[in-house]
C-alpha cells in the first residue's frame, strides 16, 4: 500500500523539483523565451486566472471583455473572432476569495490547442488501428503458412530499420496535405512493423512442450491457434502497442510538420514557432507529450485487463 | 483374443546428424504392452526413457521400426486421441486457472458443458486442488502444477496413459496416496499406463511389468514380471514377495549401469 504510494509520489516530486528549477533557471540566467520559456508562461497558455473586479493584473494590453456580469481578461493577441467564440462557449469556474470571486477562464490558448489536439489524436488512433489491424493479420498468415514467412522477414526486418517518416511528404502527396487519411497511412506504415513483428514472435515462439501437448490431443492447427499461439502471443503483441503508441504522435504530428490543415497540432506548432509565440508551441507541444503518456497508460490498462494471468501483474 | 495395446518392433531413434554429435537414444527396442498393463521403465538419467515414451505417443518418430498402437499406426491412435500424457515437466498454459488447464482436453473433445463441469470438478477433488481452481499456474508449487497435469491427463480417460515421473516433484504422503488413486482409476477403466519413474520401490508396487533400460545406446536390459497380488494396498509394500522383486529390480539396474561401464571402459 505504503510502497505503491510512494510508485506515484516519487516521480511527481521529481517532476515538481524538475519545473521549479527550470523555472529559477530561466529566471537566474534570464533565457530569452524563444530559446526556453518559463513553465510559468506555458502553463499561462494552457490556464489563465482572470481576477474579478477590475482588479485584472494579467497583461497591459489586455483587452477587456465583459460578458453578462462577469470580466474577462484576453491577454496579448487581441480578440479574434475565434477566441470570442471561445469565450463565449467557455465553461466558468468560480471560487469564493474573500469578497469577490475569482473565474478561471480556459484560456484563448487551450481551446484551439485542444481542438488541434483532437484533431491530430484521431489521426494517430485511425493510423494506429490499421497498422494494428494490418500487423496483426499480416503476423497471422505468415504464422500460416510457414513459406511465407520465409520469404518475407527479411523484407520486414529491413523496412523495420527504414525511417518511414521521410515517406510523409510523399503520403501528403498522395492523399491530399489536408486529408488527415494522409497522416494516418504514415502512422499505419510506422507502427505496421513492429506490431507485425512482436506478433508473430510471440505466434512462433511457442514452447515446444506446449506444442506436443496440443499434438498429443490431436488439436488442429485451428485450434492451436486459438488456444495456444494467440494467447501466447497477447504479451508481446502488448509490447509493439506500447512501442506502436509513442510512434502514432510522433508519426502524426511530424506528418503534420510537412505540411496540413490549420486545425492540426502539427501545424499549429511550427505556425506558433513561426510567429515567434514559443510558449504557445511549447504549450502544444506539452499537450501532445500528456496525450502520448495517456495512450501509453491507456495500453497499460488493457494490458492489465486483458492478461490478468500475466506474473508481471503479481499483487 | 484382445490383440496387444502397444507393439514396438526394433525401434531406433539416433538424434543429431555428423558423427560428433549424434546420440543413440533407442537401439533394437523390442517391447509387446497388453490391455490393462501397467509398465513401469526405469534406468539411469539420459537411458531414453522419455524417448520411448515420445515414439509411442506419436511425438517423434523413429530413426527406423515401427510402432503399432491398438491395432494402428502411432500416428493414427494419436489423431484418434488414444494417448494422455504427462510430460516430465507440468506444461501448463500460464494463461489459464488451474480448472481451465485441467478442461483444455476437454473442450478439444467436444465434452458438454456439463460434463465438461462435472469431470473438472472430480479431477481436481482427485489431486485436492479444489480450493486453486480459480489460480493461475505461476501462483502454484512445482508439485501442485504436476497435480494439475496429471488432472489433466486423466480427465477424458484416455485408453493408453503416457506418464513420465508424474509424481517425482511430490511430497511422500501425496505420492503414495496418488499411487493408490492411480491404480484405482487403471483398475476401474481399460486405460493401460506405460509409467516412467526413478523409483524402484514405486515401479515394483505399481506395475505388472518393470522394464529396465541402459544407457548409450538406450536398450531394454531387463523385463520383470511383477506377480504381487491385485489390488494393490498398503498391505503389498510388506509382502515378502515385494522385497524379493525390488531386489531383483536393483540388481537388473546394477548389472545395466555396470554394463554400460564396462562398455565405456575399452573404448
Ligand atoms: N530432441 C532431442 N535432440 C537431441 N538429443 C536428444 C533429444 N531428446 C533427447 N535427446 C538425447 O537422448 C538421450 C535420451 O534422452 P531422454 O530424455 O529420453 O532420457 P531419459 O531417460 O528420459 O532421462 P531422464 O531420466 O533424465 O529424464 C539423451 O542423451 C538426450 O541427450
Ligand atoms: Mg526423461
Amino acid at each position: 500500500m505504503s510502497e505503491s504510494r510512494q510508485r506515484i509520489w516519487a516521480p511527481v516530486l521529481i517532476l515538481v523539483a524538475l519545473v521549479i528549477l527550470w523555472e529559477t533557471l530561466v529566471t537566474a540566467f534570464n533565457i530569452q523565451q524563444f530559446l526556453l520559456p518559463k513553465p510559468s508562461a506555458i502553463l499561462g497558455n494552457l490556464a489563465q486566472v482572470v481576477v474579478h473586479g477590475g482588479t485584472a493584473s494579467t497583461g497591459e494590453s489586455a483587452a477587456e471583455l465583459s460578458l453578462g456580469n462577469r470580466f474577462f481578461v484576453v491577454l496579448p493577441g487581441g480578440l479574434t473572432p475565434e477566441i470570442e467564440e471561445n469565450l463565449q462557449n467557455a465553461r466558468w469556474v468560480e471560487f469564493p476569495f474573500g469578497a469577490r470571486s475569482v473565474s478561471v477562464v480556459r484560456g484563448s490558448n487551450l481551446t484551439p490547442i485542444l481542438a488541434a489536439s483532437w484533431f491530430t489524436l484521431k489521426e494517430a488512433l485511425g493510423g494506429m488501428a490499421m497498422g494494428t489491424l494490418a500487423g496483426v493479420a499480416v503476423a497471422l498468415a505468415t504464422t500460416r503458412w510457414t513459406a511465407s514467412r520465409e520469404a518475407l522477414l527479411p523484407f520486414a526486418i529491413a523496412a523495420n530499420s527504414m525511417p518511414i517518416i521521410a515517406f510523409a511528404p510523399i503520403m501528403n502527396n498522395w492523399f491530399g496535405i489536408d486529408n488527415p487519411f494522409s497522416k494516418m497511412a504514415i502512422v499505419t506504415v510506422m507502427i505496421f512493423f513492429p506490431i507485425m513483428i512482436n506478433t508473430l514472435r510471440g505466434l512462433i515462439s511457442v514452447d515446444s512442450r506446449s506444442l506436443e501437448l496440443m499434438r498429443s490431443y490431436a488439436a488442429s492447427d485451428t485450434e492451436i491457434l486459438f488456444k495456444l499461439r494467440i494467447p501466447n502471443a497477447l504479451p508481446s503483441l502488448f509490447s509493439g502497442l506500447k512501442v506502436a503508441g509513442a510512434l502514432a504522435m510522433i508519426g502524426a504530428i511530424v506528418g503534420e510538420y510537412f505540411g496540413g490543415p490549420r486545425i492540426a497540432l502539427g501545424v499549429f506548432i511550427t505556425q506558433e514557432a513561426a510567429l515567434f509565440r514559443f510558449a504557445s508551441a511549447w504549450a502544444a507541444i506539452i499537450v501532445a507529450c500528456l496525450i502520448g503518456i495517456t495512450i501509453y497508460l491507456v495500453i497499460l490498462l488493457a494490458e492489465r485487463l486483458a492478461l490478468p494471468w500475466h506474473p508481471t501483474f503479481r499483487a | 483374443m484382445t490383440e496387444p495395446v502397444v507393439v514396438l518392433e526394433n525401434v531406433d531413434k539416433i538424434f543429431g546428424e555428423g558423427a560428433a554429435d549424434q546420440v543413440h537414444a533407442l537401439k533394437e527396442i523390442n517391447l509387446q504392452i497388453e490391455q490393462n498393463d501397467f509398465i513401469s521403465l526405469i534406468g539411469p538419467s539420459g537411458c531414453g526413457k522419455s524417448t520411448l515414451l515420445r515414439v509411442v505417443g506419436d511425438l517423434i518418430q523413429p530413426s527406423s521400426g515401427g510402432a503399432v498402437i491398438n491395432g494402428k499406426s502411432a500416428r493414427q491412435a494419436r489423431l484418434d486421441q488414444d494417448y494422455g500424457i504427462v510430460f516430465q515437466a507440468a506444461t501448463l498454459y500460464d494463461w489459464r486457472t488451474v480448472a481451465k488447464n485441467v478442461q483444455l482436453p476437454l473442450e478439444l473433445m467436444q465434452f458438454s458443458r456439463s460434463e465438461k463441469d462435472r469431470r473438472t470438478q472430480a479431477m481436481l477433488e482427485l489431486v485436492e486442488l479444489t480450493d486453486f481452481a480459480a489460480h493461475y499456474p505461476w501462483q502454484l508449487s512445482g508439485g501442485m502444477q504436476q497435480r494439475v497435469a496429471i488432472a489433466r491427463a486423466l480427465s477424458f480417460e484416455p485408453s493408453i496413459l503416457l506418464m513420465d515421473e508424474p509424481f517425482g516433484a511430490l511430497d511422500e504422503m501425496t505420492r503414495e496416496r496418488l499411487n493408490l488413486e492411480l491404480l484405482n482409476i487403471w483398475r476401474k477403466t481399460d486405460t493401460t499406463v506405460l509409467f516412467v519413474t526413478h523409483s524402484i520401490t514405486e515401479a515394483v508396487f505399481l506395475s505388472t511389468r518393470v522394464i529396465v533400460m541402459s544407457a548409450r545406446p538406450g536398450r531394454i536390459t531387463a523385463d520383470i514380471a511383477i506377480d504381487l497380488p491385485q489390488p494393490r494396498n498398503s498391505e503389498t509394500r510388506s509382502n515378502v514377495r515385494f522385497f524379493e522383486l525390488e531386489t531383483e529390480v536393483r540388481n537388473a539396474l546394477r548389472i545395466s549401469e555396470g554394463g554400460q561401464a564396462a562398455s565405456r571402459a575399452p573404448a
